[in-house]
């Protein structure tokens, strides 16, 4: 994760603790008004930090330990419940959508994360020459990341439509049309192919800052010992932006897992033909919210997801570590 | 690969480069290195394919919003360009649906989400950075921890938790749960730890307190951290889909991007509304996103922005 940090990024904070505030020799002086400093009125910190903490207990810590508590109820909207014990997980093992939404969503992480490694990366090394006109193109690019996902999905809806553009330029050229919004797979591949332009340009931006910080004397020294380009490649950027490699599989592999808006606005509320198409949170958003919601049912959903999200997590940085020793 | 020493080698000797060399002319880049004129041919030429993939689809979008009712959308092969343009479609969505009232729900939510994550993560960001106190590491792993719960596992319970709070169905219920994100915090504690402390004690010793210390000194050097935070603000409240299909059922109360997905879903058989609605909503994003992608990408460069 390092080599890509520029200062201010997470991991800083140790830097900018130990040699930041010490300049030559004045370690005692400096510490002694830090300490100083740092002797606030006893509120004073938690007045700066109230907001902030208020706002994340409320909406992110307590809502996640009443889901885990609720996993174990059978709570709906508007009744209570009762503690029910694993009933809930029972039911999701023997659950046929269940199984349907953890496959597909397994399917995009598959799918999307290889190519949100390695495309964005090409990317990158095309814009990052500073050419001219290079500013226009790399703010172009990222057009698709500004753009609403509903935007984004209503405008492939059209491309894909059966006279949409697309159908309408394959049979222009010959081709035959192609029911991209009628098969239960194609939509799926559609929306993964959605998810993908959609993140090329961000990710591209994470892999810019990366190539930044490739020192060139290594490239130029290379160079002139005969490395040709794909040698240089090989040899000398992905070393450099391996650790960022690892990050973006880690964001994009968590991310594909809890796919929703794509699937949703192409293939529809439903999920496709039978609901093949639902993903994971596509399903929790269908079974826990309106008033004849399952809260219980939906939130033993929403366990297995934050559980298969920090095993992505670990897999990923463990393949990291691996790496480095 | 530490990133200290590549900063230090590379910072200091690529910076006076371009300004030196790229005047004299054709062909090296910016970098004052030296590029084929094939290279470059290739390259313009693969930069031209990506736009025509990333931005042609936005480009016919428009060109189906500008197409009257008696023009075939149709045709085959395409028509690019609409024979007649006209504006008659937006005038439309706007009798078909309440697209100015989603579009000011929508400026109403992402406004207040902007000030209330510059202000918030600012301020928390300051007291984790800067201020000594029983209990700093404790704040700093519940910020770090509420980052790294899935937002989309939440939903439910915060479903559940608007409805006792009865805000459902209201834009404070949409704005609450991102209002200040532990993202940002830590982006600005980042920001605050980054900038030397001996300014701030020049300060304290002339007797500034730590209102004025954080208003007057440190705020002003976070500047363009605090523009990427309320970039990404108005950004993914603007953007927002899955929380406020959730929150919000009244239709008088909805956003834009929920609003879209009901004028899709009602008017599914005239492409020309849909596509002047998504216009509506996208123009907007991309007319600022120009405006202040100076700012952005070199807030990006700094290495602010990971993750």
């Amino acid at each position: 994760m390092s080599s890509s940090t520029a200062p201010g990024a997470i991991g800083a904070e140790t830097r900018g603790r130990t040699d930041g505030p010490v300049p030559r020799g004045e370690r005692p002086a400096g510490r002694r008004a830090g300490r100083r400093i740092g002797r606030n009125k006893w509120f004073s910190p938690w007045l700066f930090a109230a907001p902030g903490l208020l706002v994340v207990c409320a909406f992110s810590l307590y809502p996640f330990l009443s889901t885990v508590y609720n996993s174990f109820t059978d709570r709906r909207t508007l009744i209570p419940g009762h503690w029910v014990g694993f009933a809930n997980y029972r039911e999701l093992w023997h659950d046929d959508a269940f199984w349907t939404g953890l496959r597909n969503s397994a399917l995009y992480v598959v799918v999307v994360v290889p190519a949100l490694v390695v495309l964005p990366l090409l990317l990158a090394m095309l814009v990052q020459r500073r050419i001219p006109g290079i500013g226009f193109f790399r703010a172009a690019f990222y057009t698709p990341v500004v753009a609403s996902i509903v935007v984004v999905g209503l405008i492939w809806v059209w491309l894909l439509d059966d006279r949409g553009l697309i159908n309408s330029l394959l049979e222009a050229l010959g081709a035959g049309k192609v029911n991209f919004l009628g098969d239960q797979w194609l939509l799926l591949f559609c929306a993964m192919a959605v998810t993908i332009w959609k993140g090329l340009g961000y990710y591209m931006i994470v892999y810019l800052a990366a190539l930044a910080n490739v020192p060139q004397e290594l490239h130029e020294a290379a160079a002139m010992d005969g490395a040709g380009a794909i040698r240089r490649f090989v040899s000398v950027t992905m070393p450099a932006v391996r650790s960022t490699m690892v990050l973006v599989a880690a964001l994009s592999s968590v991310a594909a897992f809890k796919v929703f808006s794509e699937v949703y606005l192409i293939a529809g509320p439903n999920g496709g033909p039978a609901g093949e198409d639902t993903t994971l949170v596509m399903l929790v958003e269908r079974t826990g919210t309106g008033l004849s919601g399952r809260v219980g049912y939906a939130s033993a959903l929403s366990v297995v997801i934050f559980v298969v999200v920090v095993v992505l997590m670990l897999l990923v940085l463990r393949a990291d570590r691996k790496e480095d020793a | 690969m530490s990133a200290p020493t590549a900063s230090v080698t590379t910072e200091p000797e690529r910076r006076p480069e371009p300004a030196g060399r790229r005047r004299r002319g054709g062909l090296t880049d910016a970098d004052g290195r030296r590029v084929p004129v094939w290279a470059l041919v290739v390259r313009y030429l693969l930069l031209l394919v990506v736009l025509v993939l990333t931005v042609g689809p936005f480009v016919w979008q428009l060109s189906t919003s500008l197409k009257g009712s008696h023009e075939d959308i149709f045709s085959s092969p395409p028509k690019f360009l609409p024979s007649h343009p006209t504006l008659h479609n937006y005038t439309r969505v706007a009798d078909t649906i309440p697209v100015w009232d989603y579009a000011w729900n929508s400026v109403k939510v992402a406004a207040a989400n902007v000030v209330t994550n510059c202000v918030g993560s600012a301020l928390a960001g300051y007291a984790l950075a800067r201020m000594r106190f029983k209990g700093r590491k404790a704040v700093s792993l519940v910020f770090v921890l509420a980052m790294l719960v899935p937002v989309e596992g939440l939903i439910i319970a915060q479903f559940t938790t608007m409805r006792e709070l009865g805000l459902n169905n209201t834009l404070i219920g949409v704005l609450l749960p991102g209002a200040i994100s532990s993202l940002n915090v830590l982006l600005m504690r980042n920001a605050f730890l980054s900038l030397p402390a001996e300014v701030e004690e020049a300060a304290f010793m002339d007797g500034a307190n730590v209102w004025q210390r954080f208003l007057r000194i440190a705020l002003p050097s976070v500047k363009g951290t605090l523009a990427v935070v309320a970039i990404f603000a108005f950004m993914g409240s603007w953007d927002d889909f899955l929380w406020p299909l959730i929150v919000l059922s009244d239709p008088s109360k909805f956003t834009l991007t929920i609003g879209l997905n009901y004028l899709h879903g009602t008017f599914a058989n005239d492409e020309r509304l849909v596509a002047a609605g998504t216009i509506i909503a996208v123009a907007p994003l991309i007319a600022l996103f120009a405006c202040l992608q100076r700012y952005f990408f070199s807030g990006v460069g700094e290495g602010a922005v990971k993750g």
